[in-house]
């Protein structure tokens, strides 16, 4: 083994422990790439069940299965568990195994770090659970954390409290190890503008993840400060403002979404060009259109607030500054259809799942405008038609890219092929189901139907029954996928080592597949 | 120092370095998060926006509007504080300009002294900015001895500059306890 490796924290080599001590202090990152896709699935398992918890309720007008409490505490978990704990970690998982492959590194730049990075993880799920068997359950207060309610709800605001304070410190250190990883570890001859572009799209993510986590953190040490020492950040009879937390929260939470969705740009740039066998359109543009939204990421916070009583000059500037994303995202929208203009086009799986983002978040991203829109906005504020835009650009346009790119990677992962018959079906149930979910919504929204509540009037009966079965459709079909996962990784076919014509990077054409333990000990020799 | 012969410490103190770098940048942030209370405040104090409990001054120009008239409704809570809040008119009928004078009685129905503070808020909200209140036991905590009842006013004008189309403004108080100035018991 060359003496490179030993030195940048190469604990594992010539100790392999066996079961479960293995995966408990591996710090190799396909290891705990592999420990972060499971992770994240089983999180994604869990949040979907609250979901349906909550698709029940609201099948029918009046309550009948949950009491309004549960109801919050619901609302509140679904939130917090797939944003924190079901699509963060999926692309961490995702980042972990393929930075170091894609760039020609040996493997992740701090690997012990990277091992805790991911072991706080349980720790903070743990710490959400726990908080449902406190006095008073877990906070019904919405995966916003709203003060002035935060402030006095029972003992399971703190765990979750730190349970948020644990899952930054996971998001900080492992963005940390990804930027360092890039920065420092790239192969001869791999400069930044030749790094496939979901290098680019995390290199970016992981910056803002180091420049917001922090924040969040602090906003929710007031609201425990303020619960437990005194202090009156945010309670109004101590001259303290609950406005003032959305502000700080906010700053944090618009970041956050880019955070969610600029990985899964990353990953449908890289499958899209592989099944239109082209390289991608505009490289360059894609680079800066990503930086583009990071930076703007910054200033446009405040339009999730246009209701609290903002100056009009202030509504002006927030709602022109939202409008003006578009522009870099409609770069990027344009780049992928052009990628596949006159590609000799291919559609197995991953490609399905592409597509389906793309034509979902564009449509996410339509209503988003419209919700930029200030005036408009007062109207739609905390209804159903904001449930439905972000559930089309997270839960739709991140979990589409996130299956995208499993379908993809999943022979390099494990040297098989998935079923691609059944994949297709896979497609098909979820883009059905997850549209007949989410898409009545903006009409009960725009007929008024707020968000957050456990009972509404007759008049939007009809929209949310169809919204609740599509629900549980689209929740039964996700158990197709773990089945064509599982058999797959038991039973499926041997993989080529290429099993996709056009795919082009290091990882496919330097690395066998499946993709050995150790890669990259002596770094590629590149053109 | 570059063709170093050993590339791979070369390599650990670089990544140390960014490590390093970005720990601070996280430390700073968290600081940020932080300095954005201080922040906010100057904001809104430039701008003149969310001045809820602040005196105004003498409004410069006293001239009363005859023209038109606006109906305002007082409103009082006691948020989790055992007072009994209410205003002594419910509703009153005033020319921008003009000078009004209401009250409020504050009865303590506990038998220990008890300090509230009470916080403001306009329907519409946009109202507030043209609400000039010259006196107003909002602007500080009020302290009540057990079973006290006490009259206080309010002492307001509206702004002549509130848009036409506002007819009705809607002031509402909420007392809340002030905790560690010996109002819990
Ligand atoms: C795919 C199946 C999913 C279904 C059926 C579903 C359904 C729901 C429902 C019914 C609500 C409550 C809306 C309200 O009352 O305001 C909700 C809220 C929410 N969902 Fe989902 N969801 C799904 C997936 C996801 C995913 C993957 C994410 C990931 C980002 C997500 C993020 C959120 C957030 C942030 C909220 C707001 C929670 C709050 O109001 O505090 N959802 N979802
Ligand atoms: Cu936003």
């Amino acid at each position: 083994m060359s003496a490179v490796l030993d030195t940048h924290g190469h604990a594992d080599h010539g100790y392999h422990p066996g079961g479960i001590m293995r995966w408990i202090t591996t710090t190799n990152h396909k290891d705990i790439g592999t420990l972060y896709l499971w992770f994240s699935f089983i999180m994604f398992m869990v949040g979907g069940v609250m979901a349906l918890v909550i698709r029940l309720e609201l099948f029918s007008p009046g309550l009948q299965w949950v009491d309004p409490d549960f109801f919050n505490q619901m609302t509140t978990m679904h939130g917090l568990i797939m944003v924190f704990g079901a699509i963060m970690p999926a692309f961490v998982g995702f980042a972990n195994w393929l930075i170091p492959m894609m760039i020609g590194a040996p493997d992740m730049a701090f690997a012990r770090m990277n091992n805790w990075s991911f072991w706080i993880l349980p720790f903070a799920a743990a710490l959400l659970v726990i908080s449902f068997f406190t006095p008073g359950g877990a906070p019904g207060v919405g995966w916003t954390m709203y003060a002035p309610l935060t402030v006095q709800m029972g003992m399971g605001m703190d765990l979750t409290i730190f349970a948020v304070h644990l899952l930054g410190m996971s998001s900080i250190m492992g963005s940390i190890n990804i930027i360092t990883t890039i920065l420092n570890l790239r192969a001869p001859g791999m400069g930044l503008m030749r790094m496939p572009l979901f290098c680019w799209t995390w290199l970016i993510t992981a910056y803002l993840l180091v420049a917001t986590m922090p924040v969040l953190a602090g906003a929710v040490t007031m609201t425990l400060t303020d619960r437990h020492f005194g202090t009156t950040f945010f309670n109004a009879a101590g001259g303290g403002d609950p406005v003032l937390y959305q502000h700080i929260f906010w700053f944090f939470g618009h970041p956050e979404v880019y955070i969610i969705a600029l990985p899964a740009f990353g990953v449908v740039s890289q499958v899209i060009p592989a099944f239109a066998r082209k390289p991608l359109f505009g490289y360059a543009s894609m680079v800066s259109a990503t930086a583009g939204i990071a930076i703007l990421s910054f200033i446009v916070w405040a339009h999730h607030m246009y209701t609290v009583g903002m100056p009009v000059a202030g509504q002006l500037f927030f709602m022109y500054a939202t409008a003006l994303i578009a522009v870099p995202t409609g770069v990027k929208v344009f780049n992928w259809v052009a990628t596949m203009w006159k590609g000799s086009l291919s559609f197995e799986t991953p490609m399905l799942f592409a597509v389906g983002f793309l034509f979902l978040f564009t449509l996410g991203g339509f209503t988003g405008l419209v919700l930029s829109l200030a005036a408009v906005d007062i109207q739609l504020h905390d209804t159903y038609y904001v449930v439905a835009h972000f559930h089309y650009v997270m839960a739709i346009g991140a979990v589409f890219a996130g299956y995208a790119g499993v379908y993809f990677w999943l022979p390099k992962w494990t040297g098989r092929m998935y079923d691609e018959a059944l994949g297709k079906w896979h497609f098909w149930l979820s883009v059905i189901f997850i549209n007949i979910t989410f898409f009545v919504q903006h009409f009960a929204g725009l007929a008024g139907m707020p968000r957050r509540i456990p009972d509404y009037p007759m008049m939007f009966e009809v929209w949310n029954k169809i919204s609740s079965v599509g629900a549980f459709g689209f929740g039964i079909s996700q158990l197709l996928f773990l089945y064509i996962i599982v058999s797959a990784i038991r039973s499926g076919e041997k993989a080529p080592d290429k099993p996709w014509e056009g795919a082009d990077s290091l990882e496919w054409t330097h690395l066998p597949t499946p993709a050995p333990r150790h890669s990259f000990h002596t770094p590629p020799v590149l053109k | 120092m570059a063709e170093a012969a050993h590339p791979a410490a070369e390599r650990a103190r670089d990544n140390r370095r960014v490590l390093t770098r970005l720990s601070v940048v996280a430390a700073l942030m968290f600081g940020f998060g932080f300095a954005l209370v201080p922040f906010y405040e100057k904001v809104c104090l430039a701008l003149g926006v969310n001045s809820l409990v602040e005196r105004s001054e003498q409004a410069a120009n006293t001239q009363v509007d005859t023209s038109r008239s606006v109906t305002i409704e007082l409103d009082a809570n006691a948020h989790q504080l055992p007072w009994r809040f209410r205003p002594l008119t419910r509703h009153l009928s005033v020319h921008p300009g003009e000078l009004v004078h209401v009250e409020y009685e504050i009865a303590n129905v506990r038998s220990a002294a008890v300090t509230g503070h009470a916080v403001p808020s306009y329907g519409p909200a946009l109202a507030g900015q043209y609400f000039r209140k010259l006196e107003c036991f909002c602007f500080k905590p009020q302290t009540l001895a057990a079973g006290e009842t006490r009259t206080m006013p309010v002492t307001f004008l509206i702004d002549p500059a509130l848009p036409r189309e506002v007819h009705t403004i809607t002031l509402s108080y909420t007392f809340f306890e002030v905790a560690g100035l010996g109002g819990k018991s």
